[in-house]
C-alpha cells in the first residue's frame, strides 16, 4: 500500500514523514517521529492519555488521522519543557504529588496547559471540567486539581 | 491493515465515492471512524473527506438555525446564539471529544452516545444529506430509522426552528460519571406554547430504544394543555408507553424504564 507523505510542525520543529493510510497521530508520534510522551490508553476516547495540542487545541491523538494535520502545529508534553527548566505545570504536578504511576500524566499537563492557555486563573470547577476527559486511576485527582490551580496562581498555594 | 484515504474539496465528489463503494466511510471528527479503524473494523477501508467549507458553518442568525454537519461541539459552545443548545453540547465527551466531533457525526453514535441527536430530534431537526444523485432533505426521524443505510450517504447540515423562547427547550443527560459519561438516559422536550397552551410537544429520549426515539404517549399527554402538575403526572405516566429498553453495561432496560419517568418529571417541571 502506497504511503502517503506528510508535514507538520512538532513543537515547534518541522518534521516530514511517510504515513500509511488510516494511521492514528499517536502512532506517527511514537513510532515515526520517535516522540514517547502521548500514551495509548484506549483507542476509543474514553481516557485521555494520548491528549495533544492541534494549533493550540486539546485534541485525541489516537483518534486523529495522521493526514489531517499536515501544514498545522502539533504540540506534545515533549514540548512544553522551558529550556532545561520544567513548565510550571510540571513543577506543580511534582510539588503536589500529582502523578502516581505516570501513565495518564502526559495527557493531564496538555489538558491543563489547554486550559490555561485560555483561562490563567481558572475555577476549581473549571478545571476539573477541564480535566474531565482524562483518567487517572491512582490519584483520585485531588493533587491533580490542586497542582493545576497551583500553576495558575504561580506556585501560592490557593485555598 | 492499510486504508485508503481519500480527501474532495466538493462534497458532490466525496458523496459519490461514499455511495458507489460500500467499504467507504466518511471521517468528520474521527471520534467514531478512527475509533473503528483502531478496533480492527475491517469492513473500512477507504476512508472520504471533503474540506468543503460549507460543512463547517454555522447560520444561527434568523428563526431557522442550519449548522454544517462537520461543526464540532467546541464551535456550538462558543456561538452565543446557540445557548439553548449549550447544554446538549457540554454533555459531550470531554474537552478533547468536544474539540473534535462533529454534530453530523453525532448522527451516527450508537447507544450510550449520540446524546445531541436527542435534542435535534426533540426540535424536529431536518437533515441534508448527499447522496450518489444529489442532495436531499429528510427529517431526523426518518434519517435515524434508516441509519443502518446512511453511510452510503454524506450529511451535509442539520436545520431546525429556534425555539421561541428559552424555556421552550430542555434538555437532560443522566450518566453516572460527571461530568462526563455515557448516558443512561437522555431526554430533550421542545414544549412551544401557543395562547397558554402547548402546542407541538415533542420529547425525545436517548438509550431508550437501539436509536434515539420520541415518547409519543407522552407528548400526546402534554398536547393542548398548559403545563401544571396534573399534566405533567400524565406525561409523567406515559413515558414509557410503547418503549423497551435494553440492558447495558451502564443500566438494565428495567433500571431505564422505572426512572424515565422520574426523569421525565424533573425536565418538564424544570428542576435541577
Amino acid at each position: 500500500m502506497a504511503k502517503t507523505a506528510l508535514q507538520f510542525q512538532h513543537n515547534g520543529r518541522d518534521v516530514a514523514i511517510f504515513v500509511d493510510g488510516g494511521t492514528n497521530l499517536l502512532v506517527a508520534l511514537r513510532e515515526l517521529i520517535g516522540d514517547m510522551t502521548p500514551k495509548f490508553g484506549c483507542g476509543q476516547g474514553g481516557c485521555g492519555a494520548c491528549s495533544i495540542l492541534i494549533d493550540g487545541e486539546l485534541h485525541l491523538s489516537c483518534l486523529t488521522l495522521a493526514e489531517t494535520v499536515a501544514g498545522r502545529s502539533v504540540e506534545t508534553l515533549d514540548g512544553i519543557k522551558e529550556g532545561p527548566n520544567l513548565h510550571p505545570l510540571q513543577r506543580a504536578f511534582a510539588d503536589n504529588f500529582a502523578a502516581q504511576c505516570g501513565y495518564c500524566t502526559p495527557g493531564m499537563l496538555m489538558a491543563a496547559k489547554a486550559l490555561l492557555d485560555r483561562n490563567p486563573q481558572p475555577s476549581r470547577a473549571a478545571v476539573v471540567e477541564a480535566i474531565s476527559g482524562n483518567i487517572c486511576r491512582c490519584t483520585g485527582y485531588e493533587p491533580i486539581i490542586n497542582a493545576v490551580l497551583a500553576a495558575a496562581s504561580g506556585g501560592r498555594a490557593r485555598a | 491493515m492499510s486504508v485508503t484515504v481519500r480527501t474532495f474539496t466538493s462534497t458532490g465528489e466525496a458523496a459519490a465515492v461514499l455511495s458507489s463503494d460500500r467499504s467507504a466511510r466518511y471521517l468528520g471528527g474521527g471520534t467514531l471512524v478512527m475509533r473503528a479503524l483502531n478496533e480492527g473494523d475491517i469492513s473500512i477501508s477507504t476512508i472520504v473527506r471533503a474540506s468543503d467549507h460549507a460543512l463547517t458553518r454555522i447560520d444561527a442568525t434568523g428563526s431557522r438555525i442550519i449548522i454544517g454537519a462537520g461543526v464540532t461541539f467546541a464551535r456550538i459552545l462558543a456561538e452565543r446564539d446557540l445557548g439553548f443548545l449549550h447544554a446538549a453540547a457540554r454533555s459531550i465527551g470531554g474537552p478533547a471529544v468536544r474539540n473534535m466531533g462533529t454534530v453530523g457525526g453525532n448522527l451516527f453514535a450508537s447507544i450510550p452516545y449520540g446524546d445531541f441527536t436527542v435534542a435535534l430530534l426533540a426540535l424536529d431537526a431536518v437533515v441534508s444529506v448527499q447522496g450518489g444523485l444529489g442532495s436531499r432533505d429528510m427529517p431526523i426521524e426518518e434519517f435515524l430509522q434508516t441509519r443502518e443505510r446512511q453511510t452510503g450517504t454524506l450529511v451535509l447540515s442539520v436545520s431546525f426552528q429556534k425555539p421561541a423562547s428559552a424555556d421552550a427547550f430542555r434538555y437532560r443527560k443522566i450518566a453516572r460519571i460527571k461530568p462526563k459519561g455515557g448516558a443512561v438516559i437522555t431526554l430533550a422536550a421542545h414544549l412551544p406554547v401557543s395562547s397558554g397552551r402547548i402546542a407541538g410537544a415533542r420529547i425525545a429520549l436517548g438509550s431508550m430504544a437501539p436509536t434515539q426515539i420520541r415518547a409519543r404517549a407522552a407528548e400526546r399527554a402534554l398536547e393542548g394543555r398548559t403545563l401544571d402538575a396534573a399534566t405533567i403526572s400524565a406525561a409523567t405516566a406515559a413515558a414509557v408507553e410503547g418503549i423497551a429498553p435494553a440492558d447495558n453495561a451502564l443500566a438494565s432496560g428495567w433500571y431505564r424504564r422505572e426512572v424515565v419517568g422520574v426523569h421525565l418529571r424533573r425536565l418538564l417541571s424544570g428542576q435541577e
